[in-house]
C-alpha cells in the first residue's frame, strides 16, 4: 500500500476523514469565459495566511512602545538574518491582500454572486472587507514612524468627526484624547489580536458558506444552464481547479519574494509628536478615494460641517455596501439595473478617486 | 508503437512529471524554509541600539571631561563634571547641527563653529544656538554607563 | 412717583435720562484717554505735518503713555491752535535736527527716568553715538549725517524687538542702506556706496534674511549700533572672530598674522572681504580666477607648493567622501539600511570642516591631521557601502534561485494538468 493511502487509512478510522473531505471531492467549479475570477477569494485567502505567518514571525523580535517600536522595526530590517525578507513580505502582502480583497468583492458584485441564497456570504464577506482595512490601518501605525503617525492622527481625527458617537469611539481607539504611545499599544492588540480573532471566525463562516451553497454561476447563464442542462459545463474543484489555484498561488508567492527583495519596504524617520505633520501627508493608496473625496467636500453643506456630511456618506454608504444583496431580485432573469449601474459608478469613483489622491499635492 | 507500449510509457511519462513537480515542489519550500530557519535564530547583537546604549565604560572618563558616542543615528556627548557626575546630552548643535565638544578649561559645552556656549545641562548661554541640546538619562549599571532617552509620560 | 403717573410724565423722565446717559457714556469713553487734541487736527493734515492716529498707535512712546506734547510741547488739552501751540504752554513746533539728540538724550540718557519705564533698557546711546562717526561729524556741524529719528524713525516707532521696526536685526542693514547705498547723497564723503549691495550678496545676509538666524550679523553687529564706526584694520579680526572663534585661534598664531600686522593689512578681511563675504571654496586654494593666495604669492615659491599640497588633499578627502556616499546612495535605493555608515559620513564631512577651518594655521601638518582623520572614516564607510552593495546581490541571487525553483513548480503544475486532464 502507498505511504499516502496509508495516511488517509489512519486517518479515516480516527477522525471519519473519509466523509469528512466527500464534499470536497463532489466539489465543481462552473467553467465559463469568467471562471479566472473565481480564483480571487483563494488569493486572498492565501495571503492572509502569508500574513498571518509572516506576522508571528515578526513578533518574535517586535517590540510595541513608542521608546521601542521604530528601533525593533530597523532591529528586524538590519541585524536579524533575513528580517528584511519577512518584514518587506509582511508589508507588501497587505496590501496586495487589500487589492485583492477588493477585487473580490467586485467580482462578486458584478457576478451578482451575491443574490440569494449567498446574501450572508456577501455580508460576512463585506465584514471582513471593513475588517482588512482595519488591519491596515492598524498595522501601519506599528512601525511608529512620521509617515503612519500623523496618518493615524489625521484618520483618527476625521473618526471623531462623526457626530454623537464619533469622539468617545475616536478617544477608544487613540486610548486617549491625542495619538501617543498609548495608541501603539491599542493599535497593537487590535491588530495581532482582535482583528485576527474576528477575520478568523468570519473566515471560516464565509468559507463553510461557499462550500455548503458552491459556487455561484453568473445570472444570463444560470438562465441558459436550468434551460439546457446538457450545454452547462464544469471543472472538479479537487483536483483539477485545486491544482489551478495552486498554481496562481504561487505566481503570487513569485510576485511577493521579487517585491521584497528588489523594493524592500523603508524604514522612514522615528515619529516625534512635536514636529509639525509633513506638507502634503497622505493615507495608504486604499483610504486615498476616501480622504480625497473628504478634501473636494465644501466647507458646509447647508449648515452642516462639509467633513460630518462626507464621514455620514461613507457611514451610510458602506452600511447600503453590506445589505446590498437584500436589494437585489432572486430572479436570475431579473437582475436589477440600477444595482449594476452602481456598481459600475462605485468601481469607477474608487480608481479615479484614488488616482486623483495620488496625484494631487 | 505497440498498444503495450504505449500503456507503459503513460505511467513512466507521468511519474516523470511527478518526480519533476515534487522537485520543484520541495526545492521551493526549500527556498521558503530556509530563510525562516535562519530567521528564527537569534542574531549575536541582542541590543535593540536606539534606545539604550553603552556610553562607556566606569573607568573610562575622568571628572571634568567628554566623551562623544552613537546614539541612534546622531552623535551624543557624556560628560564627566569636575565634582564626578554623569551628564549625558545630544552632541548636535542647535545652530547649525555641527558636533558640540566639552570644554574642560570653560566646564562648558561649546561649539567650534560659531563659538556656541551650553552650560552642563544643556542649556544654550552664549551665541548663536536658539534651542538647548536635548538631554539625555544616564543610569550606571555595574561598570557600565548607560544612556537613553528621557521616556515619554 | 406722581411724575409717573402721568404719561407725559413718563416721556420726560425718558427724555432725562437718555440725554444723563449720553454724558456719562461719554465720559466714560474719554475717561483713561490722555486728552490729545493735537492729532485732532493733524491726523488730517497732509504729509509734512500730518500724524495720523494710526500711525501714531504704532509708536512705543505713546504705548507707554506720552503724547506729542512729551516732545513738542504746548497744551495738549486745548482745542484753540493758538492756546494749544502757545510758546506760553512751552510749545517747541518743529523740531530742529540739531537739536535732535539733546532731545532724545533729554529722557533716554536719565537712567531715574528710564527705569519708570524699561528698568533693563539701556542709557548710555547718546554718550556712544558722540563717539560715532555720525556723531562726530553731526558736532562738527554736518547735519547730513545720521541722528536717532533717521534710524529709529519717528512717530511710529516701534522697539528693535519688533519685527516691524526700521532697528530690528533683520531690517537693520535696509535701514542703514537708505543713506550709506545713496551715491548723490554720500557725495563729498569719502567711503564707498557698495557695502550693502556687497552684503546682500553675503552668506551673512542669506543666513539673517532669508533663513531667519537671528545670530547673523549685520552692519550693527560689525560696526555698532550707537556707537557706529568701522573697526579699524588692525581690529577687523577681532570682530570676526566673536564668532569665528576657531578660524581666529589659528590666524593669530599663524605667519600671516605676523605678516599682515607688518604690512597693515586687515586680519580676515584680505582674503574673505568685508561687505561682500561668500562662502568660501577649495577653488580659492587653486590657480584659477578664484585664487586668493596667488594674489601674493609667487608661483613656484615653498608657500605654493605648500599651497597645492593643501588643495590636493582637501580635494582628495572630499574626493573618498564623495565617493562613498556614492555607492551608499546605491545601496539605500536599492533597499539596503545603511543609517550607520550616513552616519559615519557626518562625521568624515566633520573632519573635512575642520580640516579647511585648520587652514588658517597655514601649517599643512595640522591639516594632514585632520585630513587623514576623515580619509579613514570615508574610507571606513566606502567599504560598508561595498558590503551593503555585495548583500544586495547576495539578495537578488537568493530571488533569483527561488524564482526558477517556483518557476519548475510551474511549470510541473502545468504539465501535471494536462497530463492528468487528457
Amino acid at each position: 500500500m502507498s505511504p499516502l493511502r496509508g495516511v488517509r487509512n489512519w486517518l479515516d478510522q480516527r477522525l471519519g476523514w473519509d466523509d469528512l473531505i466527500a464534499p470536497l471531492r463532489k466539489k465543481t467549479v462552473p467553467l465559463h469565459k469568467l471562471s479566472y475570477w473565481y480564483f480571487l477569494g483563494g488569493i486572498t485567502l492565501f495571503l492572509f495566511v502569508i500574513q498571518v505567518l509572516t506576522g508571528i514571525l515578526l513578533l518574535l523580535y517586535y517590540r510595541p512602545g513608542a521608546n521601542e517600536a521604530f528601533e525593533s522595526v530597523q532591529y528586524i530590517m538590519t541585524q536579524v538574518q533575513f528580517g528584511w525578507l519577512i518584514r518587506s513580505i509582511h508589508s507588501w502582502s497587505a496590501n496586495l491582500m487589500i487589492f485583492t480583497a477588493f477585487a473580490h468583492m467586485f467580482s462578486v458584485l458584478f457576478l451578482k454572486a451575491y443574490r440569494k441564497p449567498r446574501e450572508l456570504t456577501w455580508v460576512s464577506g463585506v465584514i471582513l472587507l471593513f475588517l482588512v482595512m482595519g488591519f491596515g490601518f492598524s498595522g501601519y501605525l506599528l512601525p511608529w514612524n512620521t509617515l503612519a503617525f500623523f496618518a493615524t492622527k489625521v484618520g483618527t481625527e476625521i473618526t471623531g468627526q462623526v457626530p454623537g458617537i464619533g469622539k468617545p469611539v475616536m478617544i477608544f481607539l487613540r486610548g486617549g484624547e491625542e495619538v501617543t504611545g498609548a495608541t501603539l499599544t491599542r493599535f497593537f492588540g487590535f491588530h495581532v489580536a482582535v482583528l485576527p480573532g474576528l477575520a478568523t471566525v468570519l473566515i471560516l463562516l464565509h468559507l463553510l458558506l461557499v462550500q455548503r451553497l458552491g459556487m455561484s454561476i453568473p445570472p444570463k447563464l444560470e438562465v441558459q444552464w436550468t434551460a439546457n442542462p446538457s450545454a452547462k459545463r464544469e471543472m472538479k474543484f479537487f483536483p483539477n481547479f485545486s491544482l489551478r489555484e495552486l498554481m496562481a498561488w504561487y505566481v503570487a508567492l513569485g510576485v511577493l519574494g521579487a517585491l521584497a527583495a528588489v523594493f524592500p519596504w523603508n524604514l522612514g524617520v522615528k515619529a516625534d509628536p512635536f514636529v509639525s505633520a509633513p506638507a502634503g501627508i497622505k493615507p495608504e493608496w486604499y483610504f486615498l478615494f476616501m480622504f480625497q473625496t473628504l478634501k473636494l467636500i465644501p466647507p458646509k453643506v447647508w449648515f452642516i460641517d462639509g467633513e460630518i456630511v462626507g464621514v455620514l456618506a461613507f457611514g451610510f454608504v458602506g452600511l447600503f455596501w453590506l445589505l446590498l444583496p437584500f436589494f437585489e431580485s432572486g430572479q436570475p432573469s431579473h437582475m436589477k439595473k440600477w444595482i449594476t449601474g452602481l456598481s459600475i459608478f462605485a468601481l469607477a469613483y474608487i480608481v479615479s478617486m484614488s488616482v486623483y489622491g495620488y496625484l494631487a499635492k | 508503437m505497440t498498444a503495450d507500449q504505449l500503456s507503459e510509457s503513460k505511467p513512466t511519462r507521468r511519474r516523470v512529471i511527478e518526480w519533476f513537480l515534487g522537485g520543484g515542489l520541495l526545492a521551493s519550500l526549500a527556498s521558503f524554509i530556509y530563510p525562516v530557519l535562519r530567521y528564527v535564530v537569534p542574531p549575536p547583537v541582542a541590543d535593540l541600539g536606539g534606545d539604550e546604549v553603552v556610553a562607556a565604560k566606569l573607568m573610562e572618563l575622568k571628572p571634568n571631561s567628554g566623551k562623544i558616542f552613537r546614539f541612534g543615528n546622531r552623535p551624543g556627548l557624556l560628560i564627566r563634571t569636575p565634582s564626578g557626575e554623569y551628564r549625558a546630552m545630544s552632541a548636535t548643535c542647535t545652530h547649525l547641527s555641527c558636533t558640540v565638544q566639552y570644554r574642560d578649561d570653560l566646564h562648558e559645552v561649546w561649539c567650534a563653529c560659531h563659538n556656541g556656549k551650553y552650560d552642563l545641562s544643556g542649556r544654550n548661554i552664549s551665541g548663536p544656538p536658539p534651542r538647548p541640546l536635548e538631554g539625555f538619562e544616564v543610569q550606571v549599571r555595574g561598570d557600565e554607563i548607560f544612556v537613553r532617552r528621557r521616556r515619554e509620560a | 412717583m406722581a411724575i409717573l403717573r402721568n404719561k407725559r410724565g413718563i416721556f420726560t423722565v425718558a427724555r432725562y435720562a437718555g440725554l444723563a446717559s449720553c454724558i456719562v457714556l461719554a465720559a466714560c469713553l474719554g475717561y483713561g484717554q490722555a486728552a490729545n487734541s493735537c492729532l485732532d487736527c493733524h491726523s488730517a493734515l497732509p504729509d509734512a505735518l500730518g500724524v495720523t492716529q494710526e500711525k501714531f498707535s504704532q509708536d512705543i512712546h505713546a504705548q507707554k503713555g506720552l503724547t506729542c506734547t512729551s516732545c513738542h510741547g504746548g497744551d495738549p488739552t486745548s482745542d484753540d491752535p493758538d492756546k494749544a501751540m502757545s510758546r506760553k504752554a512751552g510749545w517747541k513746533g518743529r523740531i530742529d535736527r540739531k537739536q535732535i539728540p539733546q532731545l532724545c538724550g533729554s529722557c533716554h540718557s536719565d537712567p531715574a527716568y528710564i527705569r519708570q519705564f524699561n528698568p533693563s533698557l539701556r542709557t548710555d546711546q547718546l554718550d556712544q553715538y558722540r563717539t560715532s562717526v555720525h556723531g562726530k561729524r553731526f558736532a562738527a556741524g554736518d547735519t547730513k549725517a545720521a541722528v536717532c529719528t533717521d534710524c529709529h524713525s519717528v512717530h511710529d516707532l516701534r522697539a528693535p524687538s519688533d519685527p516691524r521696526s526700521t532697528v530690528n536685526p533683520v531690517n537693520v542693514a535696509n535701514t542703514c542702506s537708505r543713506c550709506h547705498s545713496d551715491a548723490e547723497y554720500m557725495k563729498g564723503y569719502s567711503i564707498p556706496t557698495d557695502q550693502f549691495a556687497k552684503y546682500s550678496t553675503s552668506v551673512h545676509h542669506q543666513a539673517l534674511a532669508v533663513r531667519g538666524d537671528l545670530s547673523a550679523p549685520t552692519c550693527t553687529t560689525c560696526h555698532g549700533n550707537h556707537g557706529a564706526a568701522p573697526p579699524g584694520v588692525d581690529k577687523v579680526q577681532n570682530v570676526c572672530s566673536n564668532c569665528h572663534a576657531f578660524q581666529a585661534q589659528m590666524y593669530e598664531r599663524s605667519s600671516h598674522k605676523k605678516a599682515f600686522d607688518a604690512a597693515s593689512l586687515p586680519g580676515c578681511v584680505v582674503c574673505h572681504s568685508n561687505h561682500g563675504i561668500s562662502h568660501p571654496t577649495d577653488a580659492t586654494l587653486g590657480t584659477g580666477p578664484d585664487a586668493l593666495c596667488m594674489r601674493c604669492h609667487t608661483p613656484g615659491d615653498k608657500c605654493d607648493q605648500a599651497r597645492a599640497g593643501l588643495q590636493s588633499s582637501l580635494s582628495q578627502l572630499d574626493a573618498s567622501i564623495k565617493s562613498a556616499d556614492q555607492i551608499l546612495g546605491v545601496a539605500e535605493s536599492s533597499g539596503m539600511e545603511v543609517s550607520e555608515a550616513r552616519l559615519g559620513q557626518d562625521q568624515a564631512r566633520d573632519s573635512l570642516t575642520k580640516a579647511r577651518v585648520t587652514i588658517h594655521s597655514f601649517r599643512t601638518d595640522l591639516v594632514d591631521q585632520d585630513i587623514q582623520a576623515g580619509r579613514r572614516i570615508a574610507a571606513k564607510n566606502l567599504q560598508s557601502g561595498k558590503e551593503a552593495m555585495v548583500e544586495r546581490n547576495y539578495r537578488r541571487a537568493g530571488l533569483g534561485i527561488s524564482l526558477i525553483a517556483i518557476g519548475i513548480v510551474l511549470a510541473g503544475l502545468r504539465l501535471y494538468i494536462k497530463k492528468i486532464e487528457s
